[in-house]
């Protein structure tokens, strides 16, 4: 059965890691849905943050074939329960039919976003939230017709596990090194 | 002690530090200056390398692999970029996928031309990747020390596989403060993961309460040099054993607890063993789908134990009861210390009467045949007796493979240079001429159909210039035979574009200066093997095979390894086609 899984990946910081691991993902057929790449609060290392739906066995092997490449340290997957997780979204939408339509604020304010510019043309709403927090915003909004462009970032997460286990592999690592 | 020379001179000294001896290579546009300072570096006071120049930078990666797998070392190219880099990938495919240490270094154009679609420039590192273990672009000559120890630490240690180094023009040019350097440590790569004690423990109970347990040897034994290891394991357990095709000489041949090859066409008894036995003992083999069949029906009343070194093959085709991750070295010990005094002599000897089956349906008539055109069966038997010992098998791929395989004897190690994985065509004359280099004092013969002779037949420019002493024997039979079997045996017998028509070898021979003998008729084969392999230097010897020659005994592709075919199955009806007379 296929479920959502967000997998943490963490690599050195070198040039093509993101090219080998989207391409594990390319061979076992299965789609990436959300990726998100950025530095971690280790120095020299990068972190992935990637969810995509498969069963279980099929998160093991990419977990595996991931982990596989020279330059990757660790591939961890966790399901919803396992992290706490955000994604980001920044609307445009028109500023005349924002103040035609009451309804549109209300919306805003409904969702708990936030109008971080307004002006004659546009304005710029900025919603923080799950997956669905921040599709129903967008449908709403939609809805009446006053979204000009959309954008939703990748997942972003922290596992809810007391371990660290990319710590603990470093230090690992650290003492093989040092013997 | 630092010294100021060029990233050139660098590899050089690099390469030298990392103890290679021989290189294969093709020189070009974007890797100039590294030939300029491989002129001085091969001869004279500065000598380091013998260079071996092919005829194809794809039968420089061959030849690498030939020359790694008889020898364990590192085996080396240099080419240039482009169509140089391009034309190494086959090669560095099929290292990857049977696990062959090789590094490919590449010229690559200056970083200033680097993307602007430049005169030879190929992103050889964005379509390397995906088929080797690591690949990387050296960008200034002050990296090569780095990264050249790093990709043979990379190359050699683990699972072993192909690394691919792109060396920008200007990283060959620039002066450099080189130092030697020695990489046994890349923090995010675990090669020798550490052995599970617990695994190791529940390893042995289950080979402890074992009735029929069955062992599977593959490549991985011969690369861990766990030889002597197995032996120990599977003596003391008295556990019969079939190896893979790339794990053929693992065990020798002789050795009483060899029960043959597994896979598509293994020996008949092991296929249908696996399929009985109660434990399954996978040794550095992935099951690959040549072995294994139909996964859906596969062993699947055993407990399966896979010993590996890489994580990633522990449940990727079949489930495993235990995984053992760690070096065979290391873990075929540990279990044999843990292990009763086996005795499984009923369960072995429920192989034989398979065996006589076998040999009487599949085996005498292959290599004894009263009459008719030379088998290839026969020949490879043939060549297998007069060179009892200590000849390296190497083969291309097709018919001439699974022959070769099935009927060549491996009492020694490091004996088997094949294309299992990847399959490739070609493979046989270049990886030859590798082991030649890698093995000098053994014989090295080289079976081969006349489709994969033309495939790579440049390289015999390669072994008429150095004199490879390769044994060529050639088995012709006018047709791609391996695809024609399968059109015979499933495609309705339509033969669609498998024969060929083939060139006067011996012209060909003749203009490479290789002596050359034809085989038409079987009172002569013994007799021209003989001959053959008294004659120094290479030779190539050419074999009139029967058309239809089928390799049997056969998993037909998708069916369960029981479905295992001693005999054709009688012909299919034609399907009626419109608008096309039957024929």
């Amino acid at each position: 059965m296929n479920s959502l899984y967000t997998i943490l990946v963490y690599s050195e910081n070198i040039a093509g890691v993101l090219n080998q691991i989207t391409a594990v993902f390319t061979r076992r057929q299965v789609n990436i849905e959300s990726l998100n790449v950025c530095a971690s609060s280790t120095p020299g290392v990068h972190k992935y943050t990637i969810t995509c739906y498969c069963t279980e066995e099929m998160v093991k092997i990419l977990k595996k074939q991931i982990e596989k490449r020279i330059d990757v340290l660790q591939a961890r997957y966790y399901t919803d329960e396992d992290i706490f997780m955000l994604e980001s979204s920044l609307l445009k939408i028109s500023t005349q039919t924002m103040l035609e339509n009451p309804e549109v604020c209300r919306i805003v304010r409904h969702h708990g976003a936030r109008i971080v510019e307004v002006n004659p043309t546009y304005s710029a709403v900025e919603k923080t939230g799950t997956t669905e927090d921040i599709l129903e915003l967008y449908e709403d909004l939609n809805r009446l017709g006053v979204v000009r462009q959309f954008a939703r970032s990748g997942r972003i997460c922290i596992t809810r596990d007391t371990r660290e286990y990319l710590d603990e592999y470093l230090a690992e690592r650290e003492k093989t090194v040092e013997s | 002690m630092k010294q100021r020379i060029t990233g050139a001179e660098a590899l050089m000294r690099s390469l030298s530090a990392e103890g290679v001896k021989t290189i294969f290579g093709y020189p070009g546009g974007s890797i100039m200056p590294v030939y300029d300072a491989l002129y001085d570096y091969t001869r004279g006071e500065k000598k380091a390398f013998d260079h071996i120049l092919v005829r194809h930078e794809q039968g420089a990666t061959h030849a690498a692999e030939g020359y790694a797998r008889v020898s364990g070392e590192v085996g080396v190219c240099i080419v240039t970029s482009g169509p140089g880099a391009t034309n190494t990938l086959t090669g560095v495919a099929d290292a990857m996928l049977d696990s062959t240490p090789i590094v490919v270094i590449a010229g690559q154009v200056p970083i200033s031309a680097l993307g602007t679609d430049f005169f030879q420039e190929v992103d050889l590192v964005g379509v390397a990747q995906p088929i080797s273990k690591w690949s990387y672009q050296i960008r200034h000559a002050e990296d090569i020390a780095w990264a050249v120890s790093r990709a043979f630490y990379i190359a050699r240690s683990g699972r072993p596989g192909p690394v691919v180094l792109d060396f920008l023009k200007n990283a060959q040019t620039e002066m450099v403060d080189y130092a030697p350097e020695k990489v046994g440590f890349v923090r995010s790569y675990v090669p020798y993961p550490k052995l599970e004690m617990d695994a190791v423990q529940a390893a042995a109970d289950l080979i402890n309460g074992a009735k029929k347990p069955l062992a599977l040897v593959g490549q991985g034994v011969e690369l861990g040099n766990a030889q002597e290891e197995l032996i120990a394991f599977l003596e003391k357990a008295d556990i019969p054993a079939g190896r893979t095709m790339l794990g053929l000489s693992a065990l020798p041949s002789t050795h009483p607890l060899n029960v043959g090859m597994l896979g598509m066409h293994g020996n008949y008894a092991v296929n249908m063993k696996e399929q009985e036995c109660d434990v399954l003992i996978a040794i550095g083999m992935r099951f690959s789908d040549r072995v294994t069949g139909s996964l859906k029906t596969y062993a699947k009343q055993a407990k399966v134990i896979h010993l590996d070194i890489d994580k990633s093959e522990i449940n990727k085709n079949v489930k495993t009861t235990v995984a053992v991750v760690a070096d065979c070295k290391e873990s075929l010990p540990a279990i044999t210390a843990l292990l009763k005094k086996g005795d499984h002599k009923e369960w072995r000897e429920s192989f034989k009467p398979l065996d006589k089956k076998e040999r009487a349906k599949v085996i005498e008539p292959a290599i004894h045949p009263k009459e008719g055109p030379l088998l290839m069966g026969e020949v490879v038997n043939t060549v297998a007796e007069a060179t009892q010992g200590d000849a390296v098998l190497v083969t291309d791929v097709g018919q001439n493979q699974l022959f070769a395989t099935r009927y060549f004897r491996y009492p020694k190690h490091r004996s088997i240079c094949t294309s299992g994985g990847l399959g490739t065509m070609g493979y046989g004359m270049p990886a030859a001429i590798g082991a030649t280099f890698g093995a000098p004092d053994r014989t090295v013969v080289c079976f081969m159909g006349d489709g994969g002779f033309q495939m790579c037949i440049e390289e015999l420019g390669t072994i008429m210039e150095h004199q490879a002493p390769v044994k060529m024997i050639l088995m012709n039979n006018n047709y791609l035979g391996n695809v024609r079997q399968w059109q015979d045996m499933f495609w309705q017998r339509r033969k669609s574009f498998t024969r060929m028509m083939n060139p006067c070898y011996e012209l060909i021979a003749q203009g490479y200066g290789i002596p050359y003998e034809a085989v038409t008729d079987r009172k002569n084969l013994a007799a021209a093997v003989a001959k053959m392999l008294a004659t120094k230097g290479p030779y190539i010897l050419e074999c009139a095979i029967l058309e239809d020659d089928d390799v049997l005994p056969m998993t037909p592709p998708g069916k369960s390894i029981d479905e295992m075919q001693l005999e054709l199955a009688p012909p299919p009806t034609p399907p009626v086609r419109e608008g096309r007379p039957a024929e």
